[in-house]
Order: structure tokens, then C-alpha cells, then sequence
């Protein structure tokens, strides 16, 4: 997927962002066709008819439709993938709780918009509905009833339609910005190429086959053959072959199982990030950086160090120390024997990982040595561990403070790799993206532009991409040696 | 410039994702009855007859109420429950004893069921009873309907359109 749309626009790693963007699409298409939208029983049916076919009212119709199958679609593929990657627990407990009602929202909005149709497929959706909301018990009067006899239908049933068709959107919009709450810089815009494609696609989609209303709903029958639309539709297909109790067992249960999920044993929660005051004089680059807004700013309680003092929520913290590599002191070649740092893992020290370095330059053989920093959840760096070449892998690659890979160089090594996950595929969401901008010199801390270009070099190498991290020792390798022969007089001096 | 792999993946991923739209949205094609079935919904909300007439109060009862309580009448509220029998050429579909909605037992008692039939011409019968001091039935009506496939019969509850309804 990466190889054909690039990380950037590659779809599955934006479906969360595509779903928002089905949202919009949804509500821009559903003002126009509420603008035309006749609010009655008698008058439902030819307002929308009208909206049918290829011209602007048919494409507003149809895109309304197939952008709202496509959330389901892409929902569906959104908690798949976030379950498979196990990211269901722990400090995203909250973002993945929260996502469950967002699922209910969903079906309701979707499942209205067709009773707003008022054709077969209308009245069997909305009797169907009733059906299933009676055998709850709750009802004094049985709902179905409403739709029971033409005289028990009035516009008043219907103002109520078109008002939940309204509502219950808003309400999932209320829902999907909860939902990001805690998630800083949440991905809610694709990159402009996976914009206008799935957009192209939809109205492609539109023109091919326009939406088309089913027989005006009569209820003295029963339609023959309904074409149904099984994005939203599929749960009355199963009640009637289950029954409705049952219906009400399953999606329940599905809820309360997924809602559930966090509670399971998991392993253990990682250490939160820990401030040290004494070394933080409150620049904020911990802040900026943080994947899931764990940080905020205090009064520091030395003002001769700084105003602020960052402080970490541990509730919200990831432990996947992006704090640290964004933090000025983190910086290897201070001369105290312990680095201490402003923001620190508890879980792989700043103080650690410059003692490991130290340690692995030292055991470094060949002529051309080299250091390979890697992260725990990209491709594992220590398969290229051989007698020239050193592997550190680090919590996440967002970790390393630029000034180890200047640190390794002035200390023995000749190049420097670093590896971090596919660029929009990162465990913690925004690490690889952050490293790449602060080597690049594009984001504090830099990399100092006087480090030669030619001795590190980035790349990005998913979980069992050992071939891409093989390439880039190889270029990075080839890149030391074509250096090394362009200055033959300085390897003699 | 993106290379002839890679467009050619993004133009199979997109067409996939239209395709699995574009199907998924109208099809398969669902059959809510069999070709030669017809549905009957028996449904009513009636209030059936309350359980004891109004009674008037003594003397010596009205004395012990409150002064704002004392109505000379005594009316209980509570209500019958209503026993409805729905057949389908003699034979017995449904028997329901569906009783009065309310805390006090005072609404109207609720029924909405369906039933799958066999198209074709049919002997109905419906009867009900909504007051316990009768014996028997106090509604009842039969008659012969040809059952169109697809066709909705509603068997309805309306005391002030005659009673028992087939529509
Ligand atoms: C309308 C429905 C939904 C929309 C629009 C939506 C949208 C989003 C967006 C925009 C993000 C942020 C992605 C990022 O910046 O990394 C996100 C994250 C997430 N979503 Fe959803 N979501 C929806 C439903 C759900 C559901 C139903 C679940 C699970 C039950 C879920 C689970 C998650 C999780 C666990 C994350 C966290 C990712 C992380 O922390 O790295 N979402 N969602
Ligand atoms: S460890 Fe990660 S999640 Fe925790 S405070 Fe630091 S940057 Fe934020
Ligand atoms: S990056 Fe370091 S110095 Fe800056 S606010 Fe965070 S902890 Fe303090």
C-alpha cells in the first residue's frame, strides 16, 4: 500500500481522516438535498424522485448516499485495524472507549436517512425499527403501530423523522470530536491526493450508477424484492431471521464486548515520562511534541530555571519518550557524569541510552563503523548487528535526541542510521515524523547543519521490513565508501 | 512522478472500493416475504371495561375522607385485561391475554404481532373479549378474504368504527 500511494496518502493508514472527510461530504450533500426536501407523507417521495438521476440534485443524492456507506466501510476497516494493532488499551483507553457510541451514531444516522425516502424500502426499515425498539417492552403503546394503517400516519411522524435525521448526525459529530480528544494533532484531513481520489471515486461511482428510490411506500403490502442497502440496513434482514430479542443480544453484546475490551489483562503499563525540574527551564518543545497531550505547563518552582515547568499527566502518558528527544537538555555531550534531563523515560534513560552508546562504539571493529539507533515497534535493528556494525533500539525513534547521532560520530563511529517506522505508521503516531524533521533540520532540536550529510541517514522500515532497513545500511554504507575514495590524500594524512 | 506500479494499485484499490460500494448499496436483492406469502398483523390498543362499576360512598365513608376527597362516587380504576383469539381457516393462530398498561392497571391494553401466511382465500376469524363479567366473547367477527401474495391484512381494534376491523 505504502509502495502505491505513498505513507502520506495511503489510505489505510488514514482511515480515521477519510471517515471525517465522508462526514463533511455527507453534510455538505444532505443541506442541498434538505433544501429541496418536502416534510410530508404525500409529498416525501416525489421531492426526492425529483433529486434523482445525473444531474446536480441526483449527484447530491447520490453522493450523500455512497459517502455515508463509505463511513461504515471505512469505520469498520478503522476499528479492525486499530484492534489488530492492539491499540485498545492501556492510555488509549479513551479514544477507544469513546469510539464505541460513535458506532450506534453511525447506524442511526444512517438507517433515518433512508426512512426519509418514504418508498418501500423506507416503511420496511422504519416498521422494522419499531419492531425492534417494541420488544424492548418499554413502549406503552407498540411503535409498529404508527405505521401500522395509512390513517396513524401523519407529517407530525414525519417532522420527527426529518429531526432525528438532523440530530442524530449532530450528535456523531459531538461524538467523533470527543473521540480525539486525546489525541494531539488528531489526523482528521487526508492528504490532498487521497482527498481527490476518494472524492473522484465517489462521484464517478455517482454518475455510473445513480441512486434510485424504490416503489412510493403503501402499507396495505409488503414490496415483493427490496434493494436494500446492507451498510445499514443488514440488521433487519437478521432480525427477521432471528427475532428481535435476539437482534438485541448480538448488538448489545458486540457493544458491551468491545467497550469492555480495555478491561481485559493487558501487559503491564510502561512507566510514565518523569519532569525533572532542575532541568527543565519550560521551552515547551515537550508539549509540542507529545502524541497524546500528556503534558501541560506549571509555574516553575525555580523562576531562576524558567517561568514554566512542563508536568506530565501519567494517566495520559504512552511512555514512548518523544518528550525526551524534543527536550534541549537531553543533549549527550554535557559534561556530567549522569545526563540528567528535563523529561526522561523511566523506562530507557537518557543517561542509559548514552552509556549504551558509549559501550557499543567501543566494541566497534572495521573500517567503516557504523551505529544503528532503531525503535521497539519498527523493524527490528539488531538483525544487522554484526562486528562494524552497533544496534540500539530505542522505545520509539522519536526518542533520540538529534545530538546522539553527532554524539556517535565525534565518538568513533563513521555513519550513523537511524530507522523509524513508515512515516504515517508510527506506534505512537507522530514519533517518526518528528525524527525526520529534526535530523532534516526542519524542527527543534536539530541536527547541527555542520554534521556531514554523507554519515547518517533516515529510514523509515515498518515491523518486518527488513529488507528496507537493509537498503539503507547498504546506501548509507556506499554513501561512507564513495566519500572515503573522493579523499584519498586525508585517509593518508 | 508515481510509477506505472503504483498507479496501477491505486486505480485497483479505488475501483475495489466502488465496486464493493457501489454493490453492497443495492444488493443482494431481499425478499421480506416468499413469493406466495401474505403477512397479518393483528394489533389493537383498546381500553377493555374497568373491573367494578362506580359505587356511591356512605355517609360514614365519605366522613372519614378528607374534606377535598369527598366525591360521593367511588370509581375504580382498574381494568379488564383483553383476550383476543385470531384464526386462520378454524385453526387457532394466536391466543393472547394481553392485560391494561398503566401502574393502576388503567390503560389500554397493547398488542402488535405478525404472522406469515399462505396467499390465497382465507377464513378469518378474530374474537375478542374485553370485560371479565362476560362469559364468552364480547366481539367477535369471521369472514372469507382472498389474501393477495404480498398483501397486509391488519386486523384492528376500533370500538367506535364498529369494533373488530379487517383492512
Ligand atoms: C465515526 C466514527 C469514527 C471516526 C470518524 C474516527 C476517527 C478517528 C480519528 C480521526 C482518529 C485519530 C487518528 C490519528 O490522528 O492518529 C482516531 C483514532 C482512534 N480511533 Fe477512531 N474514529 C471512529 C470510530 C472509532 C471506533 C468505533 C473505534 C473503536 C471502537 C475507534 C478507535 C480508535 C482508536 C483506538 C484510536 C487511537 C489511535 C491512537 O491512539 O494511536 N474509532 N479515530
Ligand atoms: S512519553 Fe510520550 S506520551 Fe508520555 S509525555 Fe512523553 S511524549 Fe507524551
Ligand atoms: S522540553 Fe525539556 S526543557 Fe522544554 S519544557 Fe519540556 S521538559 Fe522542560
Amino acid at each position: 500500500m505504502d509502495r502505491c500511494f505513498g505513507a502520506r496518502a495511503n489510505p489505510l493508514r488514514h482511515l480515521g481522516a477519510l471517515a471525517y472527510l465522508m462526514f463533511w461530504l455527507i453534510t455538505a450533500s444532505g443541506v442541498y438535498l434538505f433544501a429541496f426536501f418536502e416534510t410530508s407523507v404525500s409529498g416525501a417521495h416525489a421531492s426526492v424522485q425529483a433529486m434523482s438521476g445525473r444531474g446536480l440534485g441526483g449527484i447530491a443524492r447520490s453522493l450523500h448516499r455512497y459517502a455515508s456507506d463509505a463511513l461504515v466501510l471505512l469505520v469498520a476497516l478503522h476499528v479492525l485495524r486499530e484492534f489488530a494493532l492492539r491499540r485498545d488499551f492501556g492510555f488509549r483507553w479513551f479514544t477507544w472507549v469513546s469510539g464505541v457510541p460513535l458506532l450506534w451514531l453511525m447506524l442511526f444516522a444512517g438507517i433515518g436517512g433512508f426512512w426519509l425516502v418514504w418508498d418501500d424500502v423506507a416503511l420496511f426499515s422504519l416498521g422494522a425499527t419499531l419492531e425492534w425498539f417494541d420488544a424492548l417492552g418499554l413502549f406503552g403503546e407498540p411503535l409498529a403501530r404508527n405505521v401500522l394503517a395509512p390513517e396513524y400516519l401523519d407529517d407530525r411522524l414525519f417532522s420527527l423523522l426529518v429531526f432525528l435525521h438532523v440530530g442524530v448526525p449532530l450528535a456523531l459529530l459531538l461524538g467523533m470530536y470527543i473521540h480525539i480528544q486525546r489525541v494531539s494533532r488528531p489526523d482528521t484531513r487526508p492528504a490532498q491526493a487521497l482527498t481527490l481520489g476518494t472524492l473522484g471515486v465517489l462521484l464517478a461511482l455517482s454518475l455510473v450508477q445513480p441512486v434510485i428510490s424504490a416503489a412510493p411506500a403503501e402499507v396495505a403490502r409488503v414490496a415483493a424484492a427490496l434493494a436494500l442497502d446492507w451498510f445499514y440496513l443488514a440488521p433487519h434482514a437478521l432480525m427477521y431471521q432471528w427475532s428481535p430479542a435476539a437482534l438485541w443480544a448480538l448488538m448489545l453484546g458486540a457493544t458491551l464486548l468491545l467497550a469492555a475490551l480495555p478491561l481485559l489483562p493487558h501487559p503491564g503499563r510502561m512507566p510514565a515520562a518523569q519532569v525533572d525540574a532542575r532541568h527543565c527551564n519550560g521551552c515547551r518543545r515537550c508539549v509540542d511534541d507529545c502524541p497524546y497531550a500528556a503534558i501541560t505547563m506549571a509555574a516553575h518552582p525555580d523562576p531562576r530555571r524558567g517561568m514554566e515547568v512542563a508536568v506530565v499527566d501519567a494517566a495520559l502518558c504512552a511512555a514512548c519518550g518523544i518528550c525526551a528527544g524534543a527536550c534541549p537538555s537531553s543533549t549527550p555531550f554535557r559534561k556530567a557524569a549522569r545526563l540528567d534531563t528535563g523529561i526522561d523515560l523511566p523506562l530507557l534513560t537518557m543517561d542509559t541510552l548514552r552509556v549504551r552508546v558509549d559501550a557499543a562504539l567501543t566494541a566497534l571493529r572495521g573500517d567503516t563503523r557504523v551505529l544503528v539507533f532503531g525503535c521497539d515497534a519498527g523493524a527490528d535493528v539488531h538483525a544487522l548487528q554484526s562486528g562494524d556494525t552497533a544496534t540500539l533500539s530505542l522505545v520509539c525513534a522519536g526518542q533520540l535526541p538529534p545530538g546522539f547521532v553527532e554524539y556517535a560520530l565525534r565518538h568513533g563511529a563513521h555513519g550513523v542510521l537511524v530507522a523509524a517506522c513508515a512515516e504515517d505508521g508510527c506506534q505512537f503516531r507522530l514519533g517518526a515524523r518528528w525524527s525526520a524533521e529534526r535530523l532534516q533540520g526542519r524542527r527543534a532540536p536539530h541536527l547541527r547543519p555542520h554534521v556531514p550529510a554523507h554519515a547518517w541517514r533516515l529510514v523509515h522500515a515498518a515491523r518486518h521490513d527488513l529488507r528496507g532497513l537493509q537498503a539503507g545500511l547498504g546506501a548509507l554504507r556506499e554513501a561512507l565508501h564513495a566519500h572515503a575514495a573522493m579523499l584519498p590524500e586525508h585517509a593518508h594524512a | 512522478m508515481p510509477d506505472a506500479f503504483s498507479l496501477t494499485g491505486q486505480a485497483l484499490l479505488y475501483a475495489a472500493f466502488a465496486a464493493c460500494i457501489g454493490w453492497f448499496s443495492s444488493h443482494p436483492v431481499y425478499h421480506p416475504l416468499e413469493a406466495d406469502e401474505a403477512l397479518v398483523k393483528l394489533s389493537f390498543s383498546h381500553a377493555a371495561q374497568r373491573k367494578a362499576p362506580c359505587r356511591e360512598r356512605s355517609a360514614e365513608e365519605l366522613q372519614k375522607l378528607a374534606p377535598n376527597m369527598r366525591a360521593p362516587l367511588d370509581c375504580p380504576r382498574e381494568r379488564w385485561p383483553v383476550t383476543v383469539e385470531l384464526t386462520l381457516d378454524g385453526k387457532l393462530l394466536t391466543r393472547a391475554v394481553v392485560n391494561p398498561g398503566g401502574v393502576a392497571r388503567d390503560g389500554p391494553a397493547t398488542l402488535y404481532a405478525r404472522y406469515r401466511v399462505p396467499a390465497g382465500a382465507h377464513r378469518i376469524g378474530v374474537r375478542m373479549n374485553d370485560d371479565g363479567n362476560v362469559e364468552g366473547f364480547t366481539h367477535q367477527r369471521e369472514e372469507t378474504l382472498q389474501l393477495a401474495p404480498q398483501r397486509v391484512l391488519v386486523v384492528d381494534f376500533n370500538p367506535g368504527k364498529g369494533g373488530i376491523l379487517l383492512q
